[in-house]
């Protein structure tokens, strides 16, 4: 929830398009997404790590792409659909999802969010990857703690999971 | 937000457990000296220790003492106990400790979790089994022996009688302590049901749905974003700054001078820039003049001229066994060659931050993405003149420990930031601050000579180490044992050191010291063995197979790792082919037996490593799951690490962001086979032990496959690509 003792109504309000519901938000112009949606609107699962759209924490989906948050202004997504990592199922059960707990990627933790973002985004384009597809797709997004191993298996185990649940990605 | 409340905010039923808790009720195994304590019920909940409490409804809670840094350690640790309590793993839920006296020891650090948690966790979970068996058994009026615990009942054996744990809290909390001494605790592998077996990460289902957990995600009412900007020159004071003109920026709220301290690893001088939003804090902290007063201007190529004068030189001896210099006279060939490692950064992924709340009343809140909270509050309380006992501090999950979250420096900024604003304050660094004032992993350079008889056995070994201190002390994770091997597992052998003074700051780096010398040693090994004509795996072999005097470690148990390792991966039984090559390593370091052996294949000078086989004796295993992850991790870090450095110009880090810091990606990333050797001694961390090891048996496999030996990192200084 928007806090109450900030922003203030202003000059900038602006309404974006994000996991489903239209939200007003009043961001500085130069604001970039990502920080519009940390500070101002509390959804704190998108992440900041390099700042220099260099490492991938902080993909959102914009019309279904995989996109950096931290260095486009807030402003230029009016009219565009953002779904963050708190939109892509609050419960959970997207395959994505569900394959990342059963490989048990995770190890920070922090960086997953853009992971499972970019690997939702690579399944609903193509349904049965390669080894190359995924290195491919999942190669923009830095992992500290080098789950890159679990990523691919993850990402198979989505494609499978998918499929079963008829390919509803 | 729900996920976070301040401390003093709490509901009555909180209250209730808290104030239970802080009376004393049966502190088993926290090395507490009041053990004349009994559990207790209250409403609700039983709360026989302090990492157990069950409700009357079933529901099985289980604390984790420890920082969650990505070791596991959350689901291990609550794993050991709900083995020991004999509850269903699906029907616990984990609860992160704040930071608590009473748990004694709450650090991510030294792999040393694991064995420092063993023994208090095996007995809060057996101790409160105990407690309920014997309840049952009293209900029932049988015996104790004929009743078992399992999945959360108790069953009487011959009847087959069973009574659910929640149907028998109240008896429990009635019977008296066990003596620790006459409980049976669980040690073999043999015994366990659920450790050992894979479970998931007891955080997941908050991390694929993106809830708040970390450090940075920490939202409080009225809270301000800080950002904090120190000279870029390590140890720079701040002596002036536009204030006047950053606080009219929009959403600017303090801009300030800090003093600091002259310790540095306390707090640092700098410009406090306050803000509505972060961003905003940060768009203002661009338009920040300060004067700085600098002392220092360190660089990278006065190191490497230092480094080279000092080769010349004798070194302080710091061990010496046999008679190197006779023993190379009668040698019948000579190995020499030097090595040399860069700095490296931690780069953890959640750059560092820290959020404080400081009440009127004195009280100062905290939550802290930190490895070694304790250490942040002594330095907090010790800065800012609060006692420790008015400081709290939560902890948050944290994105990436590697030795970094050790030091507190961004814990006393926050503080001091939040008690100047007297409001909620998050301090969040930029990626750019995080490289620029990191406690980095010290280069070195060593200088190897060995000596072979005519047999191929190494039978002399000189070596001068020159790295970083001051006359015979050495930095922060600069220093080696004298008792390092090959120590001890060769006659004559001659340890050497130089020290260069640095104003650097210098730190603990993931295994720190064998993380960057491993290397070092495991590719001269290699070198050696070649100039005596035998195989890699056979000369390491021979070379654990006796000593002279103590051994430096465990001969059989690091033997042992290094036959699975090469089985698994077929050495010398399998036709590699053209431009593919092998390479081995072993180590040991933090209580943990490691070797690698390292499949990769050349195109030219850029090599893609395949795959790495790992086998490993660090006892039993408690997660599966998180125990590959380690070690998969740990060898796809190291193959990262040994493609960056960090140079310094004038007192500064000429690196700062993920685009000239590069981090390894998927596509380079090698798939990596584990194989455990469990056995019945006590179980030790993974944190680190598989690092070390993963470096040289790359470094190896690169020569097998190309010729080229890398004797300096990154990689591409030796013109090789990954």
């Amino acid at each position: 929830m928007p806090r109450t003792s900030i922003p203030e109504p202003g000059v900038n309000n602006i309404i974006l398009n994000i996991n489903g519901h239209d939200r007003t938000v009043d961001v500085p112009e130069d604001m970039p997404l990502l920080w519009a949606l940390r500070d101002i609107l509390n959804l704190t699962g998108t992440k900041y790590a390099c700042g220099i759209g260099s490492c991938g924490s902080c993909t959102v989906l914009v019309d279904g792409k995989p996109t950096r948050s931290c260095r486009t202004p807030a402003m230029r997504f009016r009219n565009r659909k953002i779904v963050t990592i708190e939109g892509l199922d609050p419960t959970g059960n997207h395959p994505v999802q569900r394959a990342w707990n059963d490989e048990d990627v995770p190890q920070c933790g922090y960086c997953q969010g853009g992971q499972i973002l970019t690997a939702a985004a690579l399944l609903a384009e193509n349904p049965n990857p390669s080894d190359g597809d995924i290195d491919d797709a999942m190669s923009g997004i830095l992992c500290r703690c080098g789950t890159y191993p679990r990523i691919r298996k993850a990402t198979k185990r989505a494609a499978k999971y998918s499929a079963e649940d008829g390919g509803d990605v | 937000m729900k996920a976070f409340h301040p401390h003093e905010v709490i509901d009555r039923r909180s209250f209730l457990k808290v104030t239970m808790l802080a009376s004393g009720a049966l502190l088993v195994g926290i090395g507490c000296e009041d053990t004349s304590i009994e559990s207790e019920i209250t409403g609700e909940t039983w709360v026989p220790n302090l990492y157990v409490r069950i409700d009357v409804d079933g529901k099985v809670t289980i604390v984790s003492k420890n920082p969650e840094a990505g070791q596991g350690v959350k689901t291990a640790f609550p794993m050991v106990v709900a083995e020991c309590l004999e509850v269903d793993w699906k029907d616990v839920t984990v609860e992160q400790a704040p930071l608590d006296d009473r748990y004694g020891r709450q650090v991510v650090g030294g792999s040393r979790g694991t064995p420092d948690g063993w023994d208090d966790l095996r007995i809060a979970g057996t101790a409160t089994r105990y407690l309920l068996t014997t309840a049952a058994a009293q209900t029932w009026g049988v015996s104790v022996e004929e009743c078992e615990a399992s999945a959360g009942s108790i069953v009487h054996v011959p009847t087959g009688k069973t009574q659910r744990y929640e149907s028998l809290l109240e008896t429990a909390a009635g019977l008296p302590v066990p003596d620790i001494s006459d409980l049976e605790l669980k040690h073999s592998p043999s015994e366990f049901k659920l450790l050992g077996t894979f479970v998931p990460g007891v955080d997941n289902p908050k991390i694929t749905t993106g809830q708040a957990l970390f450090g940075c995600d920490v939202r409080l009412d009225g809270m301000l974003y800080a950002v904090y900007e120190k000279c870029p020159t390590f140890g720079g004071k701040a002596r002036a700054a536009n204030l006047e003109e950053v606080l009219a920026l929009p959403g600017v709220e303090h801009a300030f001078l800090v003093q600091g301290t002259d310790d540095p690893r306390g707090l640092a001088s700098g410009v406090a820039v306050v803000a509505r939003t972060w961003w905003q804090a940060q768009v203002a902290r661009k338009q920040l003049n300060v004067e700085w007063e600098t002392s220092h201007a360190d660089s990278t190529t006065n190191y490497d001229r230092e480094a080279q004068r000092l080769a010349e030189e004798p070194g302080e001896t710091l061990r010496s066994d046999g008679d190197v210099l006779s023993a190379f006279n009668s040698a019948s060939k000579i190995v020499e060659a030097s090595y040399y490692y860069p700095f490296v950064s931690h780069a953890n992924f959640e750059p560092q931050n820290c959020t404080a709340l400081y009440h009127e009343s004195g009280r100062l809140e905290l939550w802290a993405p930190s490895q070694n909270p304790k250490s942040g509050r002594a330095l907090v309380a010790r800065t800012l003149g609060i006692p420790e006992k008015d400081i709290h501090v939560n902890l948050t999950r944290i994105g990436g420990g590697f030795g970094r979250r050790l030091r507190s420096d961004f814990m006393v900024e926050a503080a001091w930031i939040a008690r100047e604003v007297r409001q909620p304050v998050q301090l969040q660094w930029t990626r750019e601050d995080d490289m620029a004032h990191d406690f980095y992993r010290p280069a070195g350079w060593h200088h190897f000579k060995a000596g072979i008889d005519n047999t191929g056995r190494m039978t002399a070994f000189d070596h001068h180490f020159v790295t970083f201190g001051s006359g015979g002390d050495t930095v922060s994770g600069a220093g080696l044992s004298r008792d390092h091997y090959p120590a001890g597992l060769v006659p004559n052998f001659r340890l050497r050191q130089s020290t260069i003074r640095t104003s650097v700051p210098t730190g603990p780096w993931r295994s720190p010291g064998h993380s960057a010398y491993c290397w070092a040693y495991q590719s001269f090994f290699d070198e050696v063995a070649l100039a005596a004509g035998r195989d890699q795996l056979e000369f390491r072999l021979d070379l654990l197979s006796r000593s002279y005097g103590d051994p430096p470690l465990d001969l059989v148990r690091t033997s042992g790792t290094l036959r699975l390792a090469a089985e698994k991966a077929g050495w010398g039984r399998r036709e590699l082919g053209a431009n593919r090559g092998m390479g081995l390593a072993f180590h040991y370091d933090h209580g943990g037996f490691v070797s690698h052996v390292a499949e990769v294949v050349a195109d030219g000078s850029t090599v893609k490593v395949e795959k790495v086989y790992s086998g490993i004796d660090v006892g039993p295993i408690l997660n599966l799951s998180g125990a590959k992850n380690q070690v998969e991790g740990a060898v796809v870090d190291a193959l990262s690490t040994a493609q960056l450095e960090i140079t310094f110009a004038d007192g500064a880090a000429e690196q700062s962001n993920f685009h000239d810091y590069e981090l390894l990606r998927i596509d380079q990333a090698p798939e990596v086979e584990c194989h455990f050797i469990q056995n019945d001694v006590r179980p030790s961390g993974l944190g680190e032990p598989p690092f070390a090891p993963a470096t040289p048996a790359i470094s190896n496999a690169i020569f097998a496959a190309t010729g080229t030996r890398i004797r300096t990192l990154p990689f591409r200084k030796a013109g090789i690509q990954i």
